[in-house]
C-alpha cells in the first residue's frame, strides 16, 4: 500500500487530502474534506472561524488524528507515519508558538537542538535565521517583551530552522496591525521564494490573494470552492468599485444607469445609502474605465471613485448564498453589511 | 507498517535538514541516545525559566523553612512531650516527616507547571518535532528533582539550626535519595493531572485536595498511636508514613526494613503505571 497506489495522481502533490473527517461531539470541525497541494506552490484555505482551517492544520501536523478519511504529506501518512512526517514539516500556529520566557536566541537553538544539530550546527542556525528575520537585536530579550510582529518574525524562524519542505501558517496574521501585517507577508513570500511548499489559512481574502496561488474556501467543515485566485476572484465579482456622487440625490439615478448599461456583467450594482456610494462588482480594468466613462457620459460629478478586493462575507455571499458562519472582527466587511443584506 | 514507502519524499529531499545519522533510524524510531539529547536540551530550556525568573524558586526555598519553623515553635512542645521528650525530641521527629512531604509539595507543582506550558502555543510545536514526546516530560521531571533537592537542602540547613542532630550521614544521603525517588513516582500523577486537566487553578484545587488528608492523615507530624482506630488504618496505609517512617528511621535510628521495601515498592509501582499512562496523555492530547 503506497502512496501511488493510492493517490496516482497526487505525485507531485506535497500535501494530499482525502475525506478527512474530524468530529467532537455534535460539531462537525472537518466533514469530508479533499484538498492537493501541488510541491512549490502556496495553496491558501480561506474561511471563518470555526470552519475547520486549524483543525485541518492540527491532523496534518500530527497533533491530532481524524475520525475518518486520509492524508499524506510528502508521502507521510499522517496516522501511520506521524514521526517521518513530523520531519518534513513546519508550523506556525495561529497564537505565536515560542516559548516567551526564553530570549528568541535561545527558543530557535532549542528548536535546533530538537531537531538533532550539533551544537555547533545549532548556534550558527539560531544566529542566521535571526539576522534573517531582522531579530539579531532583540536576540538575548525574552520573547515576552517582543512585539506582536516581532512574535510573528521569530515564530517563522523558528518553524524554518529544520528547512521544512511544507510549512502550515495558520493564521500568520490574525490579530496584527496592517504595517506589521505587510512585514509577516513579505517574510512569508522569501519563503516562497526559497521552494517550500505552503498551506496557508486565513480568514482574509486580501492574504490570500497577496500570498496564495490555489485557493480552497472552507465552511463548516466542508469545502465549497476551489481553483486559481483568479478564477475564483472572477466568480465572487472581482473587486467592488465604490462610485460616490458629490450629491447624493444623484445616488438611485446613477445605480439604475449603470444598470441599464449592463457594463457590470455579472452582477447589478447596490445602492449604499448610508454611505452616499454605489457599488459595483467588477471583473476588470475596461469595466472600471467603462463605468466612470458613463459617469462622466451622464454629467454626474463624482465626490470619490475606489475599488476593493471582496471581503470574507462577500466571497461567501457569493458562493454559498450565505454569510460566513461566524463574522469577524472588524473588518471592511462590517462597513458594508447593510447593503450586502 | 512494514510496507512503508521508502524513498517517497524524494523530491523534497533537497530541502529536508539532513537528519544527524545517529539519532534517527530507518523506520524514524528514536534511539535511546536521541531520547537523551532531547531531553538535555528541554532541562537546559527550564534551568533557562528558573534564571530568568528566579522567584520561581521562592516556593523550594520559603516552604522548608515556614514548615520547619511552624511545627517545631507551636506544636513542638506539646507533641514532643508526648513523645517523652520536649521541643528537641519532636525536632527529630518532624525534619525526616517534612522531607517525605517536600516530594508531595514540589510534586504538585510540576502539574500546575506544565499545565500552564500546555496552555501556551509551544507545546503544539514540541509536538510536531521528531522527537520522542516523552522527552518533555522527562526534562519536566529532571528539573523538578533538582528543585526538590535544593528545597531539601534548605530543610536541612533550617533543621540543624533549630537543633536537628545528623547522627548517620550515610542514613541522611540514602533517605534524600528514597524522598526524591518517591517524589518523582508521584510527579508522575501530577503531570497526568496537569495534561488532562483544563486549567491550572483546577490541577491546584484537586492536587490540594488530594494533599491535604494524605499529609495530616500519615506519620509525618505526630505519632498516630493517639489517632483513633479507622484513622491508624488509613495511615498505616499511606505511603507518606512509610517514606516518613523510612526516613526517620535511616537518619535517627529504628527500624527501617519494613518502611523502607514500601516505600521503593510504592515508588516503582507508581511509575510503573503512572509514567506510561502520563506520556500516553500527552501524546493523544488534542
Amino acid at each position: 500500500m503506497t502512496r501511488i497506489d493510492t493517490h496516482p495522481e497526487a505525485a507531485n502533490s506535497a500535501v494530499t487530502v482525502r475525506g478527512l473527517v474530524k468530529h467532537y461531539g455534535e460539531t462537525k470541525a472537518l466533514d469530508g474534506v479533499d484538498l492537493d497541494v501541488s510541491e512549490g506552490t502556496v495553496m491558501g484555505v480561506l474561511g471563518p472561524n470555526g470552519a475547520g482551517k486549524t483543525t485541518l492544520v492540527r491532523i496534518l501536523s500530527t497533533l491530532i488524528t481524524p475520525d475518518a478519511g486520509q492524508a499524506h504529506v510528502a508521502g507521510y501518512d499522517v496516522v501511520r507515519q506521524p514521526r517521518q512526517l513530523r520531519r518534513v514539516i513546519g508550523l506556525t500556529g495561529q497564537y505565536a508558538s515560542v516559548d516567551e520566557k526564553l530570549p528568541g536566541w535561545e527558543n530557535l537553538y532549542l528548536i535546533g537542538r530538537l531537531l538533532d544539530l550539533s551544537r555547533k550546527d545549532a548556534r550558527a542556525r539560531a544566529d542566521e535565521l535571526l539576522e534573517r528575520f531582522s531579530l539579531t537585536e532583540a536576540a538575548k530579550r525574552p520573547a515576552a517583551t517582543y512585539s506582536g510582529g516581532m512574535r510573528r518574525r521569530l515564530d517563522l524562524a523558528a518553524s524554518m530552522i529544520g528547512r521544512p519542505a511544507v510549512l502550515y501558517l495558520d493564521e500568520p496574521t490574525t490579530g496584527l496591525d496592517p504595517r506589521t501585517r505587510n512585514e509577516v507577508w513579505d517574510e512569508v513570500k522569501r519563503m516562497v521564494g526559497d521552494g517550500v511548499t505552503v498551506l496557508l489559512t486565513t480568514q482574509y481574502m486580501e492574504e490570500a490573494e497577496q500570498l496564495a496561488s490555489e485557493l480552497t474556501v472552507v465552511d463548516r467543515g466542508k469545502v465549497i470552492a476551489k481553483g486559481g485566485i483568479e478564477e475564483l476572484k472572477a466568480k465572487v465579482g472581482g473587486r467592488t468599485l465604490r462610485v460616490r456622487p458629490a450629491d447624493p440625490l444623484h445616488l438611485r439615478p446613477l445605480a439604475a444607469h449603470l444598470d441599464e448599461l449592463g457594463i457590470t456583467g455579472l452582477a447589478s450594482s447596490t445602492v449604499d445609502a448610508e454611505r452616499g456610494a454605489v457599488l459595483v462588482p467588477i471583473l476588470s480594468d475596461e469595466q472600471l474605465t467603462a463605468v466612470v466613462g458613463a459617469v462622466t457620459a451622464r454629467g454626474i460629478t463624482l465626490a470619490s471613485v475606489t475599488t476593493e478586493l471582496p471581503s470574507l462575507d462577500e466571497v461567501f455571499l457569493s458562493l454559498t448564498g450565505h454569510r460566513a458562519s461566524a463574522p469577524q472582527d472588524a473588518e471592511p466587511a462590517d462597513a458594508r453589511q447593510e447593503v450586502a443584506v | 507498517m512494514s510496507a512503508r514507502p521508502s524513498s517517497t519524499a524524494t523530491l523534497s529531499e533537497p530541502l529536508r535538514a539532513a537528519p544527524s545519522p545517529t539519532t534517527v533510524t530507518a523506520d524514524a524510531r528514536i534511539p535511546l541516545r536521541g531520547h537523551l539529547w532531547h531531553t538535555s536540551a528541554l532541562v537546559r530550556r527550564n534551568l533557562l525559566w528558573i534564571r530568568q525568573d528566579p522567584e520561581s524558586m521562592f516556593d523550594a526555598l520559603l516552604f522548608p523553612i515556614v514548615f520547619t519553623l511552624l511545627f517545631v515553635y507551636v506544636f513542638g512542645g506539646s507533641i514532643g512531650q508526648s513523645l517523652g521528650g520536649g521541643q528537641q525530641q519532636y525536632v527529630q521527629y518532624v525534619v525526616p516527616g517534612l522531607m517525605a512531604m517536600m516530594g508531595m509539595n514540589m510534586a504538585q507543582g510540576v502539574g500546575t507547571g506544565f499545565n500552564q506550558d500546555f496552555n501556551s502555543g509551544v507545546m503544539d510545536r514540541f509536538r510536531s518535532l521528531p522527537i520522542g514526546r516523552g522527552s518533555v516530560l522527562f526534562a519536566k521531571i529532571a528539573v523538578e528533582l533538582l528543585r526538590m533537592l535544593f528545597a531539601t537542602a534548605v530543610l536541612l540547613i533550617v533543621g540543624v539550626l533549630v537543633g536537628f542532630d545528623i547522627t548517620n550521614w550515610g542514613g541522611l544521603l540514602a533517605s534524600v535519595g528514597l524522598s526524591v525517588l518517591f517524589g518523582s513516582a508521584l510527579m508522575w500523577i501530577f503531570l497526568t493531572l496537569g495534561v488532562t486537566m483544563k486549567n491550572a487553578q483546577s490541577v491546584q484545587a484537586m492536587g490540594f485536595l488530594v494533599l491535604m488528608p494524605l499529609q495530616f492523615g500519615s506519620s509525618i507530624f505526630a505519632p498516630p498511636g493517639s489517632m483513633p482506630g479507622w484513622l491508624q488504618a488509613f495511615t498505616d496505609y499511606n505511603p507518606l508514613s512509610n517514606l516518613a517512617d523510612a526516613a526517620r528511621g535511616l537518619m535517627v535510628g529504628g527500624p527501617v526494613a519494613h518502611d523502607l521495601w514500601l516505600t521503593l515498592g510504592w515508588s516503582v509501582a507508581l511509575t510503573a503505571v503512572m509514567a506510561p499512562v502520563a506520556i500516553h496523555k500527552f501524546r493523544t492530547k488534542s
